[in-house]
């Protein structure tokens, strides 16, 4: 066992809104028929990586329902496999993981079992494809102690990532943290190959630190930059990858899987996404049906019309209704003469007959102006929305919304009914 | 109840030539993402029965490579599961091969000697069709039938003359059969289902199959017919025997895009299962357009596709018109080619402005791997 992997996947993604309410981030649906995660996991097998422990926290039952023991993934194995690792009571030991380090901290003894010389720290909130053995090379042919996946974003972007300077051979000579003025382009993505008896030391330490907040990225790669003997290498990788950390960027990264050659291959087969999804039929478009620039999923059924948009796994789209630049997830109903446009309508939602969402002007939300920016109407799960009702630019319908909770037929640009 | 399920999936569906050219007739593709096998596989796992029997002979591979432990029926289990049973060469006998379906279950009497079922139900590997069998156990236990055979009644889409005709009295016992009479007297099929005491199957195949009688419908059941009480249970469902003819196979797979056969088949709780194959959603761009037509996952289509099936990760290119047609898996139609009435089997690629055109009462089929 040389590798094992771990997958922290006990993230909120609080900036998703009400599509993290009652799920972890690694467990949002994504394009058509996935969950976040699965782009991780799929990563580690397609990289031969079989022993992966998945460090679960903020509201993990979807997650695990999804995960189960790693079947999808071939990780239910004999040896290694899959392990959800949560959050446990010790005698001494506190309880809740206080930071990503920490979290690691606490599983000291799960990666010990498999003595691996290499520990790949993951996260489970990104959508990317990447080879690891490239990554695991490259620290491997630098005789580094670490090594963290690098890429380079525009500089105006630079701010927001935790930024990377190297010098010439790739070393990591500084580190600076959603800087205001980033020395250089090169964003860390919260991937980190480290040798496990270094890393190990490094954590126990930090753990003892009272003024350490035991996270990955602030805690433990500035004190490693600091240290002079430690080599902290930077590997750059141009593929594809994304933090889908804003509404926003989950909906444009949604719909770009629509256009004609999108940077996510989906369809490669020698690096095939894996997930678990219910057993349904294949698709069917009526005939009075009109579908462009679009993704339908199994158990779909198409009646109206569908313009770039994403549609999930049983999503049944009645006769004249129109839905257009919009993320569509399992099990929705959009009914007779329903116009949708730039909204995210989540599982098993109903949306009435005549409904309109996503019309009018655009204003800002009266709900929470920072989670939600803009333009994008978010539907939540399990929600009803009656039969007439319309709704605006930028507003908010919570989960599990009955009809009895809309007070009028419309909902202003920017409102919200919970 | 414990009950054995034994699966006929031997035949070679010679009927459907050139889809059985390079697979057994149980394997043959229907409805966008099955095998023909799925149905009775599901069907049995849906009625609660855990150990399943696959008799095959022609052609088995890729019916094994569909089928592979068992798993996407559950049926990878360490109690039971899924039995996999091939000719095979002994030292008794100096024949390889399945003589007919009762000397293949012969053969393999050890799976019924080993079991403590106390029930077999049989059904074969070409039939489509969603039916939970627990009801017709009930009535066979209720009734204290020696067997029942599921029936069905026909209307004028099946060619009565290819199936086995029974005639009942008003308990339901069977009192006559003609398999594949010219004229036959009753419109009352015997789908090739039966339901049994194992005990009792184990017996007339020891009885029979030592003294030349190879069929089981034919040498096995039918002698009986007045010594035993043959019950007949009807099923009033959708109910399709893909390996009749090319006609017939091409008119059962467009049945699917009948919303009502897709309700009854695919929106029921018991649930057809098949080999999971990871794949993304299919996709539409902008140039493409597809109406009254089953879209698998991994598809991509740019083209103009009606009235149609498109199996799993089939390209349709800008400009390509597919009409009336089956495609099959991996295959691609390209830029301007016309496919017309056709069935194009699996990886074949249609070349760039090629016309492909059959009707729909002759519908053209092509092999395997075919460029066109």
């Amino acid at each position: 066992m040389n590798t094992v992997a771990l997958i922290l996947a006990g993230g909120q993604g609080t900036r998703l809104g009400i599509l993290t309410e009652d799920i972890a981030k690694p467990a949002v649906p994504f394009g058509g028929k996935y969950r976040i995660i699965d782009f991780t996991l799929s990563n580690c097998v397609n990289s031969g990586i079989y022993t992966v422990g998945v460090l679960t926290q903020y509201r993990p039952h979807v997650l695990i329902n999804h995960i189960g023991i790693g079947r999808p993934w071939d990780l239910d194995r004999k040896d290694g496999g899959l392990t959800i690792l949560p959050p446990f009571l010790g005698r001494k030991e506190s309880d809740w993981y206080s930071g990503t380090a920490n979290a690691v901290y606490q599983n000291i003894r799960y990666v010990d079992q498999y003595n691996p010389r290499y520990v790949l720290v993951l996260s489970g909130d990104h959508i990317y494809s990447m080879d690891y053995n490239e990554l695991l090379d490259y620290h491997i042919s630098k005789r580094a102690q670490g090594t963290v996946a690098c890429m380079e974003v525009p500089i105006n972007e630079a701010s927001r990532f935790g930024i990377m300077v190297t010098d010439a051979d790739g070393r990591i000579v500084e580190f600076q943290e959603k800087p205001k003025e980033p020395k250089s382009n090169l964003a860390s993505l919260g991937i980190y190959v480290f040798n496990w008896p270094f890393l190990r030391d490094v954590l126990i330490e930090d753990e003892e630190d009272p003024k350490s907040t035991h996270d990955f990225g602030r805690d433990i790669i500035t004190k490693l930059v600091s240290e002079n003997d430690v080599k902290l290498y930077a590997f750059r990788f141009d593929g594809y990858w994304k933090d889908v950390g804003t509404l926003e960027s989950y909906w444009e990264s949604n719909l770009e899987l629509t256009h004609p050659l999108p940077p996510l291959n989906l369809y490669d087969p020698n690096w095939r996404f894996y997930t678990h999804s219910e057993e349904m039929q294949p698709a069917y478009i009526g005939s009075k049906a009109s579908v462009v620039d679009s993704l339908v999923s199994e158990g779909a059924e198409i009646y109206g019309t569908v313009e770039n948009a994403v549609l999930f796994q049983g999503v049944f789209v009645e006769e004249g209704a129109v839905v257009r630049n919009s993320i569509i997830m399992t099990h929705a109903r959009i009914e007779r003469g329903a116009q949708i446009e730039d909204t995210i309508v989540c599982e098993r939602a109903v949306i009435g007959e005549d409904v309109k969402i996503g019309i009018g002007e655009d204003a800002p939300s009266k709900l929470d102006p920072k989670v939600y920016t803009g333009r994008i109407t978010v539907v939540g799960f399990d929600t009803v929305v009656p039969a007439g009702v319309s709704i605006g630019k930028n507003a908010v319908i919570g989960n599990g919304v009955r009809p009895e909770n809309f007070a009028s037929l419309t909902v202003e640009p920017g409102g919200f009914v919970l | 109840m414990r009950v054995l399920g034994i699966i006929l999936a031997g035949g070679m569906g010679g009927g459907i030539w050139p889809l059985t050219s390079k697979r057994a007739s149980a394997a043959v593709p229907v409805f966008g993402k099955y095998r023909a096998v799925d149905f009775t596989l599901s069907n049995m796992v849906n009625s609660g029965i855990t150990k399943v029997g696959i008799l095959t002979q022609y052609n088995p591979r890729s019916l094994m490579d569909h089928l592979g432990s068992g798993k996407d029926w559950d049926l990878d289990r360490r109690r039971g599961g899924l039995f996999v049973l091939q000719p095979y060469l002994s030292s008794g006998s100096d024949k390889m091969g399945y003589r007919g379906t009762a000397d293949a279950i012969f053969q393999n009497m050890t799976l019924l000697r080993r079991g403590d079922e106390d029930y077999v139900l049989i059904g074969s590997g070409d039939h489509i069709y969603n039916m939970n069998y627990s009801e017709m156990m009930k009535q066979h236990l209720a009734s204290g039938a020696d067997v029942t055979f599921v029936v069905k009644e026909l209307d004028n889409s099946y060619n009565l003359s290819d199936y086995g005709i029974v005639e009942i009295n008003e308990d339901g016992r069977i009192v006559g059969f003609e398999e594949k009479p010219k004229d036959p007297q009753t419109d009352l099929a015997s789908l090739g289902i039966y339901f049994m005491n194992k005990h009792l199957l184990m017996d007339l195949l020891y009885a029979t199959v030592p003294h030349g009688g190879y069929d089981l419908l034919l040498d096995v059941l039918l002698p009986n017919i007045r010594r035993f009480f043959f019950r007949a249970y009807r099923f009033g469902g959708y109910w399709r025997n893909v390996k009749k003819g090319i006609l017939e196979y091409y008119r059962t797979n467009m049945s699917v895009l009948d919303s009502r056969v897709r309700r009854e088949l695919f929106r029921s709780k018991n649930k057809i299962y098949t080999k999971l194959k990871d794949l993304p959603p299919p996709k539409v761009g902008a140039t493409g357009s597809v109406q009254n037509s089953i879209v698998a996952d991994g598809c991509i289509v740019n083209g103009i596709v009606r009235n149609s099936i498109l199996f799993r990760s089939v390209t349709v290119r800008a400009g390509a018109v597919i009409e009336d047609s089956i495609i099959f898996e991996g295959s691609s139609v390209e830029e301007g080619a016309h496919v017309i009435c056709s069935i194009v089997d699996k990886d074949s690629v249609v070349r760039a402005s090629k016309i492909v055109r059959g009707s729909r009462e002759h519908p053209l089929a092509f092999e395997k791997s075919s460029v066109l």
